[in-house]
């Protein structure tokens, strides 16, 4: 049984976004803290990331994915986090009660004070883009490949082709060759890399896989399992280029073709989605528009690295402790950060005014086109510039930031609304 | 002979391009950089490359049937795949305790090949 069945903030999911408000729920002094996490143990995604690169930002260390997921586990053990692991959280409701269902504790419903969503996103798959063909086995999102191979020591397969420039396709394409398959190809329908360039450097590049831009996969072939692929390159709008067609014999398919955030749960407690981004409206706070109801990481936008999903669970998670005791101010003033010139989308979407402190607020952002030329990040109120940062180049496969400091907050309280443009210099 | 060669920067998630002048024996000048990294990714990218490298070993009675790896420091590229086929080589039993030596200074190169979780029995 759970030692009660009212916690302060209850968090839903153990990946890095999870973790993270956890530890920083404790801190911000939150009694009882509960992680739920539907897996047999804590970690999430990261523990089938067995790849160096995170904690680069954090710890300035070089880590594995496992072992950047234990320095959090250990610190939620160590601070008394508790945890119910192989329960699923059936649903969220808008006074945060939450239903959950596991064979260990079996039907049991929580009273949460604060909710803190943090279950990150889910992969495209093939029936999302209809890619035209055969229906055998052998075609797997990059992912599902990830854990076949890194958890289960299963290889997927020995002659792979890979859709999407998405870092878990450059991650899998590296070691399936590790383990001695042979990737004949990348395919991006793109003009530009989806993911970041350090994985083309070291995953691709470092082993001559040939990646093509501008191509897709137009025909899958196969009986009982994929025995080729018909590939093709196309015109801007997207159409195959007649002639171009070539087929490559491989027996799997792994789709790297991107990330939606999940959020089911979400939706069944209110929570308002952007269209845009998948993932839930929330404010610098990380507060959605349900009252106790927070969220961070994946499950708002799609990040390019971990080490920011822990940040941005850490401002969830002290804002879920903050809210549990009370300690928020209630009433609220928000208002609209938009995107603007060649912006995608803007992350946190509003700014509540009368949470404004000395705590500075960075908005993340993509872009809509690459410029691969300086460019100037500048948030206005529609006439009057707050804040500008300058970038050597914008790409929307990776994301940028802008910080609203201390010295900016009297122009925010001023302004009805913010807008973040990406201009050339 | 002075030669110029353009690499990606992969210190940082950045990703600068980089070009780099450079002799025989030395780096001449480094363009495109936006910090110091970039300097000495360019002296070590040109004249001894290094990665890190993840992978697996097979486990008994683990909870999982493998456990992650990987090389405590960057291994030359050239070698690459020799350190997997030691990698390979590898089985172990469990439990496996995070930063456990898994192989001990791979092929000579002074680097121990540790586990990054632990991973109880099964």
């Amino acid at each position: 049984m759970l030692k009660k069945n009212i916690y302060d903030v209850v968090i839903i999911g153990s990946g890095p976004g999870g973790l993270a408000a956890a530890v920083a729920a404790k801190k911000e002094g939150a009694e009882d803290v509960l992680v739920i996490e539907r897996d047999t143990e804590l970690g999430g995604i990261l523990l089938q990331c067995i790849h160096n690169g995170f904690g680069l930002e954090i710890f300035k260390e070089d880590l594995p994915g496992p072992s950047y997921a234990q320095r959090y586990i250990d610190e939620c053990l160590e601070l008394g986090v508790e945890t119910m692991l192989d329960t699923i959280v059936l649903e969220v409701t808008p006074d945060r009660k939450l239903y959950t269902s596991s064979t260990k504790y079996g039907f049991v419903e929580i009273q949460a004070r604060a909710i803190v969503l943090a279950m990150g996103c889910r992969e495209r798959t093939r029936a999302m883009i209809q890619i035209p063909g055969m229906r055998p086995a052998g075609v797997f999102t990059a992912g599902t490949a990830q854990r076949f191979t890194n958890i289960e020591g299963k290889l997927p397969g020995e002659r792979v082709v890979i859709l999407g420039s998405g870092d878990i396709g450059m991650i899998m394409a590296r070691r399936l060759t590790f383990e001695g398959a042979k990737v004949e190809r990348v395919l991006e329908i793109l003009p530009y890399l989806s993911g970041l360039t350090r994985n083309y450097v070291q995953c691709l590049e470092d082993l001559d896989i040939p990646l093509q831009f501008e191509h897709t996969v137009k025909f899958i072939h196969g009986e009982d399992r994929v025995e080729a692929v018909e590939i093709a390159a196309v015109d801007k709008n997207w159409n195959y280029i007649p002639g171009t067609e070539e087929i490559i014999p491989c027996d799997t398919l792994l789709l790297s073709i991107g990330l939606i955030p999940e959020n089911e749960l979400s939706r069944q407690a209110g929570v308002k989605l952007d269209p845009l981004t998948g993932g839930p409206y929330v404010d610098e706070s990380r507060e959605t528009n349900v009252p106790g109801i927070f969220a961070a990481g994946n499950v708002v936008h799609v990040y390019d690295l971990a080490d920011w999903v822990t940040l941005a669970g850490y401002d969830a998670g002290k804002s879920a402790a903050r809210y549990a005791q009370s300690v928020r101010v209630k009433e609220s003033s928000h208002i609209p950060v938009k995107a603007g010139n060649n912006v995608h989308h803007v992350v946190p979407h509003s700014i509540n005014k009368t949470n404004l402190s000395d705590e500075q607020i960075e908005l993340q952002l993509r872009v809509r086109q690459p410029v691969e030329d300086t460019v100037l990040i500048e948030v206005h109120d529609g006439e009057n510039r707050i804040a500008r940062k300058g970038a050597l180049y914008a790409r929307p496969g990776e994301m940028l930031t802008v910080v609203l400091k201390e010295r900016h907050f009297a122009d925010v309280e001023k302004a009805d609304s913010l807008t973040v443009d990406v201009n050339p210099l | 002979m002075v030669e110029t060669r353009k690499i990606i920067c992969t210190s940082c998630p950045m990703g600068c391009e980089l070009t780099v002048t450079f002799d025989e024996e030395k780096v001449i000048e480094v363009k495109g950089n936006a910090c110091p990294l970039g300097t000495d990714y360019a002296k070590q990218e040109i004249f001894d490359p290094k990665r890190m490298v993840a992978s697996t070993v097979r486990v008994r009675n683990g909870y999982h049937p493998l456990v992650p790896v990987y090389t405590e420091k960057p291994v030359p590229k050239p070698i690459i795949m020799d350190v997997l086929a030691e990698i390979r080589k590898v089985e172990v039993e469990a439990p496996v305790s995070i930063n456990d030596v898994i192989v001990e200074n791979v092929l000579d190169t002074g680097i121990n090949i540790i586990a990054s979780r632990n991973l109880p029995k099964a």
